[in-house]
Protein backbone atom coordinates (compact mmCIF):
# COMPACT_ATOMS: atom_id res chain seq x y z
CA UNK A 1 0.00 0.00 0.00
CA UNK A 2 1.58 2.88 -1.20
CA UNK A 3 2.17 5.84 1.49
CA UNK A 4 1.39 9.20 1.35
CA UNK A 5 3.80 12.04 2.77
CA UNK A 6 2.64 12.55 5.76
CA UNK A 7 2.34 8.84 6.23
CA UNK A 8 5.71 8.29 6.34
CA UNK A 9 6.93 11.53 8.25
CA UNK A 10 4.69 9.80 11.41
CA UNK A 11 6.29 6.46 10.81
CA UNK A 12 9.53 7.65 10.86
CA UNK A 13 9.05 10.51 13.09
CA UNK A 14 10.01 8.29 16.17
CA UNK A 15 13.39 7.18 14.53
CA UNK A 16 14.28 10.64 13.21
CA UNK A 17 13.68 12.03 16.94
CA UNK A 18 15.91 9.84 18.36
CA UNK A 19 18.73 9.47 16.47
CA UNK A 20 18.21 13.89 16.76
CA UNK A 21 18.36 13.71 20.16
CA UNK A 22 20.83 10.82 21.02
CA UNK A 23 23.52 10.58 18.00
CA UNK A 24 23.40 14.37 15.87
CA UNK A 25 22.05 16.52 18.90
CA UNK A 26 24.84 15.60 21.23
CA UNK A 27 27.52 15.04 18.61
CA UNK A 28 26.91 18.48 17.67
CA UNK A 29 26.47 20.06 20.60
CA UNK A 30 29.44 18.09 22.23
CA UNK A 31 31.47 19.84 19.74
CA UNK A 32 30.42 23.59 19.28
CA UNK A 33 30.05 23.73 23.37
CA UNK A 34 33.78 22.26 23.89
CA UNK A 35 35.19 24.24 21.12
CA UNK A 36 33.44 27.34 22.62
CA UNK A 37 35.38 27.37 25.54
CA UNK A 38 37.93 28.51 23.61
CA UNK A 39 36.86 31.67 22.57
CA UNK A 40 36.29 33.14 18.77
CA UNK A 41 36.74 31.31 15.92
CA UNK A 42 40.23 32.61 15.38
CA UNK A 43 41.42 31.33 18.89
CA UNK A 44 40.07 27.77 17.80
CA UNK A 45 41.91 28.02 14.89
CA UNK A 46 45.21 28.77 17.48
CA UNK A 47 44.50 26.14 19.02
CA UNK A 48 43.65 22.99 16.70
CA UNK A 49 46.66 24.57 14.86
CA UNK A 50 48.82 24.18 17.79
CA UNK A 51 47.08 20.77 18.91
CA UNK A 52 47.31 18.85 15.48
CA UNK A 53 50.96 20.10 15.31
CA UNK A 54 52.00 18.52 18.34
CA UNK A 55 53.93 15.51 18.52
CA UNK A 56 52.05 12.94 20.15
CA UNK A 57 48.98 14.00 18.57
CA UNK A 58 50.84 14.44 15.21
CA UNK A 59 52.16 11.00 15.98
CA UNK A 60 48.24 8.75 17.06
CA UNK A 61 46.78 10.47 13.88
CA UNK A 62 49.94 8.91 11.25
CA UNK A 63 49.86 6.09 13.59
CA UNK A 64 46.03 5.49 12.97
CA UNK A 65 46.17 5.69 9.51
CA UNK A 66 49.37 3.76 8.91
CA UNK A 67 47.96 0.96 11.02
CA UNK A 68 44.29 0.97 9.66
CA UNK A 69 46.10 0.91 6.04
CA UNK A 70 48.21 -2.45 6.76
CA UNK A 71 45.17 -3.87 8.42
CA UNK A 72 43.00 -3.27 5.32
CA UNK A 73 46.02 -5.14 3.09
CA UNK A 74 46.52 -7.67 5.71
CA UNK A 75 41.94 -8.53 5.59
CA UNK A 76 42.17 -7.97 1.72
CA UNK A 77 45.09 -10.40 0.95
CA UNK A 78 43.00 -12.94 3.32
CA UNK A 79 39.79 -12.01 2.57
CA UNK A 80 39.90 -12.63 -1.09
CA UNK A 81 40.76 -16.08 -1.50
CA UNK A 82 38.39 -16.87 1.50
CA UNK A 83 35.48 -14.91 -0.14
CA UNK A 84 35.77 -16.70 -3.18
CA UNK A 85 35.96 -20.10 -1.15
CA UNK A 86 32.89 -19.50 0.30
CA UNK A 87 31.32 -18.47 -3.19
CA UNK A 88 32.53 -21.69 -4.96
CA UNK A 89 31.56 -23.93 -2.15
CA UNK A 90 28.11 -25.88 -1.71
CA UNK A 91 26.09 -27.58 0.85
CA UNK A 92 27.76 -28.71 3.79
CA UNK A 93 31.57 -26.99 2.80
CA UNK A 94 28.99 -23.45 2.57
CA UNK A 95 27.73 -23.84 5.57
CA UNK A 96 30.86 -24.66 7.55
CA UNK A 97 32.71 -21.65 6.03
CA UNK A 98 29.91 -19.26 6.88
CA UNK A 99 30.05 -20.61 10.73
CA UNK A 100 33.54 -19.69 10.33
CA UNK A 101 33.19 -16.25 9.67
CA UNK A 102 29.72 -15.11 11.54
CA UNK A 103 30.50 -16.74 14.55
CA UNK A 104 33.83 -14.29 15.19
CA UNK A 105 32.18 -11.96 13.59
CA UNK A 106 28.81 -11.33 16.16
CA UNK A 107 30.60 -12.16 19.12
CA UNK A 108 31.75 -9.49 21.30
CA UNK A 109 35.04 -7.78 20.18
CA UNK A 110 36.40 -7.56 24.06
CA UNK A 111 35.65 -11.48 23.63
CA UNK A 112 37.78 -11.87 20.33
CA UNK A 113 40.50 -9.10 21.81
CA UNK A 114 40.52 -11.56 24.82
CA UNK A 115 41.10 -14.49 23.16
CA UNK A 116 44.13 -13.53 21.28
CA UNK A 117 45.42 -12.12 24.19
CA UNK A 118 45.36 -15.37 25.72
CA UNK A 119 46.71 -16.68 22.43
CA UNK A 120 49.75 -14.29 21.85
CA UNK A 121 50.75 -13.32 25.71
CA UNK A 122 54.06 -13.31 26.97
CA UNK A 123 52.75 -16.73 28.55
CA UNK A 124 50.14 -17.62 26.01
CA UNK A 125 49.02 -20.80 24.33
CA UNK A 126 51.49 -19.80 21.37
CA UNK A 127 54.19 -19.09 23.14
CA UNK A 128 53.55 -22.13 25.57
CA UNK A 129 53.04 -24.69 22.68
CA UNK A 130 56.54 -22.96 20.96
CA UNK A 131 58.70 -23.58 23.89
CA UNK A 132 57.69 -27.17 24.67
CA UNK A 133 58.00 -27.85 21.14
CA UNK A 134 61.31 -26.62 21.18
CA UNK A 135 60.76 -24.74 17.85
CA UNK A 136 62.05 -21.49 20.79
CA UNK A 137 63.81 -20.60 23.67
CA UNK A 138 62.87 -17.44 24.64
CA UNK A 139 58.92 -16.44 24.51
CA UNK A 140 57.84 -14.23 21.38
CA UNK A 141 56.86 -11.10 21.93
CA UNK A 142 53.64 -11.00 19.70
CA UNK A 143 51.76 -9.04 21.93
CA UNK A 144 51.88 -5.07 24.01
CA UNK A 145 52.96 -4.29 19.89
CA UNK A 146 52.41 -3.24 16.59
CA UNK A 147 51.99 -6.86 16.02
CA UNK A 148 49.78 -7.88 18.69
CA UNK A 149 47.66 -5.00 16.89
CA UNK A 150 47.37 -5.99 13.65
CA UNK A 151 46.65 -9.33 14.55
CA UNK A 152 43.76 -8.56 16.96
CA UNK A 153 42.45 -5.31 14.64
CA UNK A 154 42.91 -8.16 11.27
CA UNK A 155 40.46 -10.95 13.47
CA UNK A 156 37.87 -8.47 14.18
CA UNK A 157 37.61 -6.34 10.94
CA UNK A 158 38.12 -9.47 8.70
CA UNK A 159 34.43 -10.72 8.30
CA UNK A 160 33.04 -7.49 6.89
CA UNK A 161 35.58 -7.27 4.34
CA UNK A 162 34.73 -11.56 3.17
CA UNK A 163 30.98 -10.52 3.28
CA UNK A 164 31.52 -7.36 1.06
CA UNK A 165 33.69 -9.24 -1.30
CA UNK A 166 31.38 -12.74 -1.60
CA UNK A 167 28.66 -10.25 -2.19
CA UNK A 168 30.63 -8.49 -5.37
CA UNK A 169 31.69 -12.03 -6.00
CA UNK A 170 28.59 -14.03 -6.14
CA UNK A 171 27.47 -10.86 -8.86
CA UNK A 172 30.03 -12.37 -11.39
CA UNK A 173 27.64 -14.37 -14.27
CA UNK A 174 29.77 -17.55 -14.04
CA UNK A 175 28.91 -17.75 -18.02
CA UNK A 176 31.44 -15.21 -18.92
CA UNK A 177 33.91 -17.03 -16.79
CA UNK A 178 32.96 -20.13 -19.00
CA UNK A 179 33.23 -18.01 -22.17
CA UNK A 180 36.49 -16.42 -21.49
CA UNK A 181 37.75 -20.58 -20.90
CA UNK A 182 35.96 -21.31 -24.41
CA UNK A 183 37.99 -18.71 -26.03
CA UNK A 184 41.28 -20.54 -24.89
CA UNK A 185 41.96 -18.32 -22.27
CA UNK A 186 43.97 -20.11 -19.02
CA UNK A 187 42.73 -20.68 -15.66
CA UNK A 188 45.12 -17.38 -14.74
CA UNK A 189 44.13 -15.33 -17.50
CA UNK A 190 40.24 -15.74 -16.49
CA UNK A 191 41.05 -14.57 -13.37
CA UNK A 192 43.04 -12.00 -14.17
CA UNK A 193 41.29 -10.20 -17.22
CA UNK A 194 37.80 -11.53 -15.94
CA UNK A 195 36.97 -12.33 -12.54
CA UNK A 196 39.18 -10.22 -11.17
CA UNK A 197 38.31 -6.83 -12.60
CA UNK A 198 34.43 -7.67 -11.97
CA UNK A 199 34.92 -8.05 -8.24
CA UNK A 200 37.23 -5.17 -7.92
CA UNK A 201 33.80 -2.86 -6.82
CA UNK A 202 33.75 -5.38 -4.19
CA UNK A 203 37.82 -4.90 -3.21
CA UNK A 204 36.95 -1.52 -3.11
CA UNK A 205 34.07 -1.46 -1.00
CA UNK A 206 35.26 -3.91 1.09
CA UNK A 207 38.61 -1.68 1.72
CA UNK A 208 36.86 1.27 2.66
CA UNK A 209 34.60 -0.18 5.39
CA UNK A 210 37.95 -1.66 6.76
CA UNK A 211 39.55 1.20 6.56
CA UNK A 212 36.67 3.77 8.16
CA UNK A 213 36.24 1.05 10.90
CA UNK A 214 39.66 0.85 11.10
CA UNK A 215 40.35 4.35 11.88
CA UNK A 216 38.17 4.70 14.91
CA UNK A 217 39.21 1.36 16.92
CA UNK A 218 39.88 1.52 20.25
CA UNK A 219 39.56 -1.19 22.17
CA UNK A 220 41.68 -4.09 20.45
CA UNK A 221 44.49 -1.56 20.30
CA UNK A 222 44.08 -0.11 23.58
CA UNK A 223 44.34 -4.00 24.87
CA UNK A 224 46.97 -5.10 22.80
CA UNK A 225 48.78 -2.97 21.89
CA UNK A 226 52.08 -1.11 23.11
CA UNK A 227 53.24 2.33 23.96
CA UNK A 228 53.77 3.13 19.60
CA UNK A 229 50.44 2.04 19.36
CA UNK A 230 48.21 4.99 20.25
CA UNK A 231 45.72 5.76 18.10
CA UNK A 232 43.07 8.52 17.86
CA UNK A 233 40.17 7.25 19.61
CA UNK A 234 42.63 6.26 22.62
CA UNK A 235 44.17 9.32 23.00
CA UNK A 236 40.12 11.29 22.96
CA UNK A 237 39.55 8.61 25.43
CA UNK A 238 42.43 9.48 27.82
CA UNK A 239 42.14 13.27 27.27
CA UNK A 240 38.46 13.14 28.97
CA UNK A 241 39.47 10.46 31.29
CA UNK A 242 42.53 11.91 32.78
CA UNK A 243 42.57 15.33 32.51
CA UNK A 244 38.96 16.34 30.76
CA UNK A 245 40.37 18.60 28.39
CA UNK A 246 36.93 18.85 26.49
CA UNK A 247 38.16 21.01 23.60
CA UNK A 248 40.98 18.98 22.75
CA UNK A 249 39.12 16.31 22.82
CA UNK A 250 36.55 17.97 20.49
CA UNK A 251 39.10 18.53 18.24
CA UNK A 252 40.56 15.38 17.52
CA UNK A 253 36.91 14.13 17.41
CA UNK A 254 36.13 16.54 14.70
CA UNK A 255 39.57 15.28 12.63
CA UNK A 256 38.14 11.13 12.86
CA UNK A 257 35.17 12.61 11.94
CA UNK A 258 36.12 14.29 9.31
CA UNK A 259 38.03 11.43 8.35
CA UNK A 260 35.54 8.42 8.56
CA UNK A 261 32.69 10.82 6.97
CA UNK A 262 34.47 11.99 4.04
CA UNK A 263 35.31 8.28 3.56
CA UNK A 264 31.92 6.88 3.95
CA UNK A 265 30.54 9.61 1.13
CA UNK A 266 32.92 8.15 -1.06
CA UNK A 267 31.82 4.35 -0.21
CA UNK A 268 27.76 5.55 -0.61
CA UNK A 269 28.32 7.48 -3.57
CA UNK A 270 30.45 3.93 -5.06
CA UNK A 271 27.68 1.81 -3.70
CA UNK A 272 25.04 3.99 -4.80
CA UNK A 273 26.41 3.20 -8.86
CA UNK A 274 26.64 -0.06 -8.33
CA UNK A 275 23.00 -1.15 -7.01
CA UNK A 276 22.65 -4.20 -4.49
CA UNK A 277 26.00 -3.31 -2.58
CA UNK A 278 24.57 -0.91 -0.36
CA UNK A 279 22.62 -4.04 1.02
CA UNK B 1 45.70 -33.55 -14.60
CA UNK B 2 47.43 -34.32 -11.73
CA UNK B 3 48.45 -30.81 -11.68
CA UNK B 4 45.24 -29.75 -11.05
CA UNK B 5 44.27 -32.26 -7.94
CA UNK B 6 47.07 -31.24 -6.48
CA UNK B 7 46.12 -27.79 -6.84
CA UNK B 8 42.29 -28.52 -5.71
CA UNK B 9 43.80 -30.47 -2.70
CA UNK B 10 46.31 -27.14 -1.93
CA UNK B 11 43.57 -24.78 -1.79
CA UNK B 12 41.29 -26.64 0.18
CA UNK B 13 44.31 -26.74 2.86
CA UNK B 14 44.60 -23.32 2.75
CA UNK B 15 40.31 -22.68 3.31
CA UNK B 16 40.55 -25.23 5.97
CA UNK B 17 43.94 -23.27 7.50
CA UNK B 18 42.65 -20.10 7.32
CA UNK B 19 38.92 -21.44 8.84
CA UNK B 20 40.44 -23.49 12.00
CA UNK B 21 42.32 -19.93 12.41
CA UNK B 22 39.15 -17.81 12.57
CA UNK B 23 37.09 -20.28 14.75
CA UNK B 24 40.05 -21.49 16.71
CA UNK B 25 40.47 -18.39 19.06
CA UNK B 26 36.59 -18.60 20.52
CA UNK B 27 36.84 -22.54 20.78
CA UNK B 28 40.19 -22.36 22.27
CA UNK B 29 38.56 -19.46 25.27
CA UNK B 30 35.20 -22.13 25.61
CA UNK B 31 37.34 -24.83 26.14
CA UNK B 32 40.11 -23.28 28.47
CA UNK B 33 36.95 -22.21 30.51
CA UNK B 34 35.92 -25.42 31.78
CA UNK B 35 40.07 -26.10 33.14
CA UNK B 36 40.38 -27.34 36.35
CA UNK B 37 43.72 -25.55 36.48
CA UNK B 38 44.79 -22.64 38.88
CA UNK B 39 46.02 -20.62 35.80
CA UNK B 40 45.34 -20.94 32.19
CA UNK B 41 46.63 -23.68 30.22
CA UNK B 42 46.24 -25.15 26.90
CA UNK B 43 44.76 -28.18 27.00
CA UNK B 44 43.45 -27.93 30.27
CA UNK B 45 45.02 -30.86 32.81
CA UNK B 46 41.68 -31.11 34.57
CA UNK B 47 38.17 -30.00 33.94
CA UNK B 48 35.76 -28.43 36.28
CA UNK B 49 33.18 -25.61 36.66
CA UNK B 50 35.44 -23.65 38.94
CA UNK B 51 35.89 -20.47 36.93
CA UNK B 52 31.89 -20.39 36.53
CA UNK B 53 31.75 -20.85 40.10
CA UNK B 54 33.88 -17.63 40.70
CA UNK B 55 31.77 -15.72 37.96
CA UNK B 56 28.34 -16.51 39.45
CA UNK B 57 29.37 -16.28 43.21
CA UNK B 58 30.71 -12.89 42.92
CA UNK B 59 28.02 -10.41 43.25
CA UNK B 60 29.94 -8.27 41.04
CA UNK B 61 30.10 -10.49 38.29
CA UNK B 62 26.51 -11.38 38.65
CA UNK B 63 25.28 -7.89 38.73
CA UNK B 64 26.70 -7.05 35.44
CA UNK B 65 25.42 -9.94 34.07
CA UNK B 66 21.85 -8.76 35.11
CA UNK B 67 22.57 -5.45 34.09
CA UNK B 68 23.45 -6.11 30.80
CA UNK B 69 20.39 -8.62 30.06
CA UNK B 70 17.90 -5.74 31.54
CA UNK B 71 19.74 -2.94 29.09
CA UNK B 72 20.32 -5.52 25.76
CA UNK B 73 16.03 -6.42 26.14
CA UNK B 74 15.43 -2.69 26.80
CA UNK B 75 17.11 -1.91 23.48
CA UNK B 76 15.77 -4.62 21.85
CA UNK B 77 12.43 -3.75 22.30
CA UNK B 78 13.32 0.38 21.55
CA UNK B 79 15.37 0.06 18.36
CA UNK B 80 12.94 -2.74 16.79
CA UNK B 81 9.68 -1.15 17.29
CA UNK B 82 11.42 2.29 15.72
CA UNK B 83 13.18 -0.13 12.96
CA UNK B 84 9.92 -1.73 11.87
CA UNK B 85 7.90 1.77 11.19
CA UNK B 86 10.81 3.60 9.57
CA UNK B 87 11.45 0.68 7.78
CA UNK B 88 7.97 0.14 6.36
CA UNK B 89 7.99 4.26 5.71
CA UNK B 90 11.02 3.74 3.90
CA UNK B 91 9.91 0.32 2.25
CA UNK B 92 6.26 2.28 1.35
CA UNK B 93 6.68 5.63 0.57
CA UNK B 94 8.29 7.41 -2.44
CA UNK B 95 10.30 10.60 -1.23
CA UNK B 96 12.91 12.70 -2.49
CA UNK B 97 16.06 12.13 -0.83
CA UNK B 98 15.56 8.30 -0.06
CA UNK B 99 19.04 7.46 -0.38
CA UNK B 100 20.47 10.30 1.57
CA UNK B 101 18.10 9.05 4.38
CA UNK B 102 19.43 5.97 4.14
CA UNK B 103 23.12 6.83 4.10
CA UNK B 104 22.15 9.10 7.02
CA UNK B 105 20.16 6.35 9.22
CA UNK B 106 23.29 3.65 8.88
CA UNK B 107 25.70 6.40 10.25
CA UNK B 108 25.92 5.28 13.63
CA UNK B 109 27.59 2.09 12.40
CA UNK B 110 30.19 4.61 10.21
CA UNK B 111 31.01 6.99 13.16
CA UNK B 112 33.02 5.54 15.30
CA UNK B 113 31.81 4.42 18.79
CA UNK B 114 34.10 6.29 20.62
CA UNK B 115 32.89 10.09 19.28
CA UNK B 116 29.31 9.29 19.70
CA UNK B 117 29.98 7.66 23.22
CA UNK B 118 31.86 11.35 24.06
CA UNK B 119 28.91 13.00 22.93
CA UNK B 120 26.06 11.51 24.84
CA UNK B 121 28.43 11.06 27.64
CA UNK B 122 29.41 14.84 28.01
CA UNK B 123 25.40 15.45 27.71
CA UNK B 124 24.64 12.93 30.45
CA UNK B 125 27.20 13.84 32.94
CA UNK B 126 25.69 16.89 33.93
CA UNK B 127 22.26 16.14 33.82
CA UNK B 128 22.97 13.02 36.19
CA UNK B 129 22.03 10.01 33.63
CA UNK B 130 25.37 8.35 34.00
CA UNK B 131 24.37 5.06 35.17
CA UNK B 132 20.68 5.59 34.03
CA UNK B 133 19.54 2.59 32.41
CA UNK B 134 16.79 3.12 29.73
CA UNK B 135 19.51 6.22 29.01
CA UNK B 136 21.61 3.98 28.12
CA UNK B 137 19.21 1.51 26.17
CA UNK B 138 18.24 4.30 23.98
CA UNK B 139 22.14 5.09 22.91
CA UNK B 140 22.24 1.51 22.21
CA UNK B 141 19.10 1.33 20.28
CA UNK B 142 20.75 3.84 17.78
CA UNK B 143 23.81 1.65 16.97
CA UNK B 144 21.42 -1.17 17.02
CA UNK B 145 19.20 0.63 14.79
CA UNK B 146 21.10 0.53 10.91
CA UNK B 147 21.27 -3.59 11.66
CA UNK B 148 17.01 -3.11 12.01
CA UNK B 149 16.84 -1.35 9.53
CA UNK B 150 18.85 -3.45 6.82
CA UNK B 151 17.18 -6.53 7.87
CA UNK B 152 13.40 -5.03 8.45
CA UNK B 153 13.73 -3.56 5.08
CA UNK B 154 14.41 -6.88 2.97
CA UNK B 155 11.56 -8.42 5.11
CA UNK B 156 8.75 -5.91 3.75
CA UNK B 157 10.40 -5.74 0.72
CA UNK B 158 9.16 -9.19 0.27
CA UNK B 159 5.31 -8.14 1.74
CA UNK B 160 3.30 -8.03 -1.27
CA UNK B 161 1.77 -4.46 -1.63
CA UNK B 162 -1.48 -6.11 -3.51
CA UNK B 163 -2.12 -8.03 -0.36
CA UNK B 164 -2.59 -4.99 1.78
CA UNK B 165 -4.52 -4.13 -1.04
CA UNK B 166 -7.10 -6.48 -0.85
CA UNK B 167 -7.07 -5.77 2.75
CA UNK B 168 -8.65 -2.65 2.76
CA UNK B 169 -10.74 -3.01 -0.25
CA UNK B 170 -12.00 -5.81 2.47
CA UNK B 171 -13.26 -2.91 4.64
CA UNK B 172 -9.25 -2.79 7.40
CA UNK B 173 -8.67 0.40 8.25
CA UNK B 174 -5.33 1.77 7.72
CA UNK B 175 -4.01 0.77 11.12
CA UNK B 176 -6.06 -2.75 10.68
CA UNK B 177 -3.88 -3.28 7.78
CA UNK B 178 -0.88 -2.72 9.37
CA UNK B 179 -1.35 -4.59 12.27
CA UNK B 180 -2.86 -7.64 10.74
CA UNK B 181 -1.40 -7.82 7.80
CA UNK B 182 2.13 -6.59 7.39
CA UNK B 183 3.14 -7.25 10.97
CA UNK B 184 2.18 -10.86 10.52
CA UNK B 185 3.86 -11.53 7.17
CA UNK B 186 7.17 -9.51 8.53
CA UNK B 187 7.24 -11.73 11.75
CA UNK B 188 10.26 -13.42 10.85
CA UNK B 189 12.21 -10.42 9.76
CA UNK B 190 10.72 -8.28 13.02
CA UNK B 191 12.48 -11.54 15.32
CA UNK B 192 15.62 -11.60 13.22
CA UNK B 193 15.96 -7.96 13.86
CA UNK B 194 15.09 -8.03 17.64
CA UNK B 195 17.69 -10.77 17.97
CA UNK B 196 20.70 -8.75 16.61
CA UNK B 197 19.83 -5.59 18.07
CA UNK B 198 19.61 -7.47 21.59
CA UNK B 199 22.94 -9.03 20.52
CA UNK B 200 24.36 -5.20 19.77
CA UNK B 201 23.60 -3.84 22.96
CA UNK B 202 24.92 -7.69 24.69
CA UNK B 203 28.17 -7.31 22.96
CA UNK B 204 28.80 -3.77 23.66
CA UNK B 205 31.38 -2.05 25.07
CA UNK B 206 32.59 1.37 24.02
CA UNK B 207 29.25 3.27 25.08
CA UNK B 208 28.33 1.26 28.12
CA UNK B 209 32.40 1.98 29.28
CA UNK B 210 31.39 5.91 29.38
CA UNK B 211 28.21 5.35 30.19
CA UNK B 212 27.95 2.89 33.06
CA UNK B 213 29.51 4.20 35.75
CA UNK B 214 29.57 2.14 38.76
CA UNK B 215 25.97 1.20 38.92
CA UNK B 216 24.97 -0.60 35.70
CA UNK B 217 28.23 -1.90 34.66
CA UNK B 218 27.45 -4.08 32.25
CA UNK B 219 29.73 -7.44 31.16
CA UNK B 220 31.50 -6.41 28.76
CA UNK B 221 32.78 -3.22 30.70
CA UNK B 222 33.74 -5.76 33.71
CA UNK B 223 35.74 -8.00 31.31
CA UNK B 224 37.00 -4.86 30.03
CA UNK B 225 38.13 -2.96 33.57
CA UNK B 226 39.49 -6.80 34.83
CA UNK B 227 41.38 -7.26 31.57
CA UNK B 228 43.26 -4.00 32.16
CA UNK B 229 44.45 -5.56 35.37
CA UNK B 230 45.42 -9.36 34.45
CA UNK B 231 44.55 -12.26 32.19
CA UNK B 232 42.24 -14.12 34.93
CA UNK B 233 40.62 -17.32 34.13
CA UNK B 234 37.44 -15.95 35.48
CA UNK B 235 36.81 -13.81 32.20
CA UNK B 236 37.01 -17.32 29.72
CA UNK B 237 34.09 -17.97 31.66
CA UNK B 238 32.04 -14.76 31.32
CA UNK B 239 33.56 -14.98 27.55
CA UNK B 240 32.42 -18.30 27.50
CA UNK B 241 28.70 -16.84 28.18
CA UNK B 242 28.55 -14.60 25.89
CA UNK B 243 29.74 -16.47 23.28
CA UNK B 244 26.75 -18.70 24.48
CA UNK B 245 24.34 -16.19 23.82
CA UNK B 246 25.88 -15.65 20.26
CA UNK B 247 25.40 -19.26 19.46
CA UNK B 248 22.02 -18.94 20.39
CA UNK B 249 20.94 -15.78 18.80
CA UNK B 250 22.51 -17.17 15.78
CA UNK B 251 20.78 -21.19 16.19
CA UNK B 252 17.19 -18.71 16.61
CA UNK B 253 17.55 -16.75 13.53
CA UNK B 254 19.12 -19.79 11.28
CA UNK B 255 15.57 -21.28 12.82
CA UNK B 256 13.15 -18.45 11.96
CA UNK B 257 14.63 -17.80 8.57
CA UNK B 258 14.12 -21.81 7.83
CA UNK B 259 10.97 -21.16 9.02
CA UNK B 260 10.26 -18.52 6.44
CA UNK B 261 11.39 -20.43 3.85
CA UNK B 262 9.16 -23.49 4.09
CA UNK B 263 6.76 -21.26 4.75
CA UNK B 264 7.01 -19.90 1.33
CA UNK B 265 8.00 -22.66 0.01
CA UNK B 266 4.55 -24.37 0.95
Amino acid sequence: MPLGRLGALLLLAPTLLLMLLIFVGPIGWFLSAALGELGSLSEIWEEAVATLGSRTILAAILNTNWIAFLVTLVVLALGYPLAYALTRAKGLAFTAILVCILLPYFTSVIVRTYAWMVLLGRNGLINQALLGLGVIQQPLELMYNRTGVIIGMTYVLLPYMILTLYSAMKAVDPRLLQAAEGMGASPFEVFRKVFFPLTLHGVVAGALIVFILGVGFFITPALMGGPGDIMIAMLIEREIELTQNWPVAALMTLVLLAVTLSLYAVYHRFSAERPGLAA
Amino acid sequence: MSGLVIRTALVRALVTVFCVGLLAPIVIVVIASFSGDGYLKFPPSSFSLHWYDRFLGDARWRNALLNSLWIAAMTCVIATVLGFLAAYAMVRAGFKGKGALTAFLLAPLIVPHVVTAIAVYFLSAPWGLIGVKPWIALTHAVVALPVVLVILQSALQAVDPNLERAAMICGCTRFGVFRRVVVPLALPGAISAALFSFLTSFDELMISLFLAGVRSETLPVRIWNSLLLEVEPTIAAVSTVLIAVTVVALLADWGVRRLRGARLAG
